[in-house]
């Protein structure tokens, strides 16, 4: 996987991607070294973000690497009309190792094309963020133990949710069945369901997601966001709906797990962060192992 | 004997090649496509001629100028049932129809705004993933262009 970008999460096979999380469990147990003492790793965000950008960075300086970049476009050269091919091309020349989040979609792909160095996607737009997509993975190895034949449920805005998108094709080679729930007007895409179909596998939609908890052994939230919605009074009903309390995660699997790739808004409320069962600040942790692995094996220092 | 008066509405040539059941619509989209507007040959076109099938259709004639056929396929986008028909000392040497290319690279603008194709200089790239209905997926979105929503450039 040396040289090897990380554009869209099929760039890398099924096998690609458990070495990934097998490296990320060595991390894990071990996330101070210095192996990346030698390299300088370029963290381009041109637009915000917290948990991205602030664990790739902590995994490159857990590692003994430095880390360049910016966390915002306005005081670079892209804000005197420098385009992304050239800012990509100097930037390369100062680094050893591209992550960039840009909200133009295909800029990441692009940006692999051009660059003499390996580039990592970390959100290009609603396009892919696959590094989301492989820590959320290891989140549900590590809390299930097996990533095969689970019951996933998918919950919130399953249309726009980019996470979704990328975990469910994911998801699709270790023949899980689907619970996907959503307000009609937020469904998964045709175009995702069709890898669903494509491996025979089940799926099975819902607009109310109670019916969904006593099956389930991943409850995967996502936030509904306002924009998404033309009638302000539909958000208002749709949102509080969507609102997962403590007392409605007491009757579930022992194995049970909410995760959510964060911000989180009004969906999951506070009183269940003291859950067993809640695992989302795990899984925002659990970034910086996959994050710290993935590298490793783009700069060829394992294999 | 119908056929043959229709034909005689463009005069026919020597040599080269006659493209054949374009839609009215689409035969200056064709001419773009093939750069026939800088073209230093004779060409001759018509459209909004009767057609039996089609009702309407339209007719590109190019003097000498035998084109490949990855360069014929791309009209297909526009003009999924053109023919090709090849003239050689004013005998139709061969006719075929065209075919819908695996790849687009070029010509076809990605609909989406957001997309880098739209906002760097960069080629656009296409796998076509539907043939009959035309489907377009972007190499950089990877978004879906449609026929409803294509631009040529």
């Amino acid at each position: 996987m040396k040289n090897k970008s990380l554009v869209s999460i099929n760039d890398y096979t099924k096998e690609e991607q458990l070495r990934v999380l097998e490296l990320a469990r060595e991390f894990e147990k071990n996330p101070v070294q210095t192996i990346l003492q030698d390299y300088v790793v370029a963290s381009l965000f041109f637009e915000p973000s917290t948990r991205t950008r602030l664990s790739f960075e902590s995994a490159v300086n857990r590692l003994g690497g430095k880390v360049i970049g910016f966390s915002e476009a306005s005081n670079t050269s892209v804000k005197k009309g420098e385009s992304l091919r050239d800012t990509i091309l100097t930037i390369a020349n100062y680094s050893d190792l591209i992550v960039m989040r840009n909200p133009i979609e295909g800029s990441a792909r692009f940006a692999s094309e051009i660059s003499p160095v390996p580039i990592i996607n970390a959100g290009d737009g609603a396009n892919q963020h696959p590094t989301q997509t492989l820590l959320d993975l290891y989140s549900i190895l590590k809390t299930q133990g097996t990533l095969d034949n689970l019951h996933v449920a998918f919950v919130g805005d399953l249309k726009y949710g980019r996470t979704v998108h990328s975990l469910v094709i994911a998801l699709c080679n270790f023949n899980t069945t689907f619970h996907l729930v959503s307000p009609l007007e937020l469904k998964l895409p045709s175009s995702v369901k069709m890898h669903i179909k494509e491996k025979n596998l089940t799926y099975h939609q819902y607009t109310d997601m109670e019916e969904v908890i006593p099956n389930a052994d991943v409850f995967y939230m996502t936030r509904i966001q306002r924009e998404r919605f033309s009638d302000p009074l539909e958000y208002e009903r749709i949102k509080n709906s969507y609102n997962l309390h403590h007392d409605m995660i007491l009757n579930t699997k022992d194995n049970f797990k909410v995760l959510h790739p964060l911000p989180r808004v009004n969906e999951i409320d506070i009183n269940v962060d003291s859950s067993p069962k809640a695992y989302y600040f795990e899984q925002a942790l659990n970034g910086v192992y996959v994050r710290q692995a993935l590298m490793a094996l783009i700069l060829g220092l394992l294999q | 004997m119908s056929e043959k008066i229709k034909e005689l509405k463009v005069s026919a040539i020597e040599n080269g090649t006659v493209i054949d059941h374009i839609p009215s619509h689409a035969v200056f989209q064709v001419i773009r496509i093939l750069k026939l507007d800088s073209f230093d040959n004779m060409v001759l076109f018509a459209t909004n001629l009767e057609s039996k099938k089609y009702g309407t259709k339209g007719l590109i004639k190019v003097s000498n100028k035998f084109f490949l056929p990855e360069e014929l396929n791309k009209i297909a986008l526009v003009a999924p049932h053109a023919s090709i028909i090849e003239i050689r000392d004013f005998q139709v040497s061969s006719k075929k129809i065209v075919e819908t290319p695996d790849h687009v690279n070029g010509i076809v603008r990605c609909f989406n705004p957001n997309c880098v194709t739209n906002h760097e200089q960069v080629t656009t790239r296409f796998t076509v993933v539907e043939k009959e209905e035309l489907r377009l997926k972007c190499h950089f979105c990877e978004k879906i262009t449609r026929r409803s929503n294509m631009e040529f450039k």
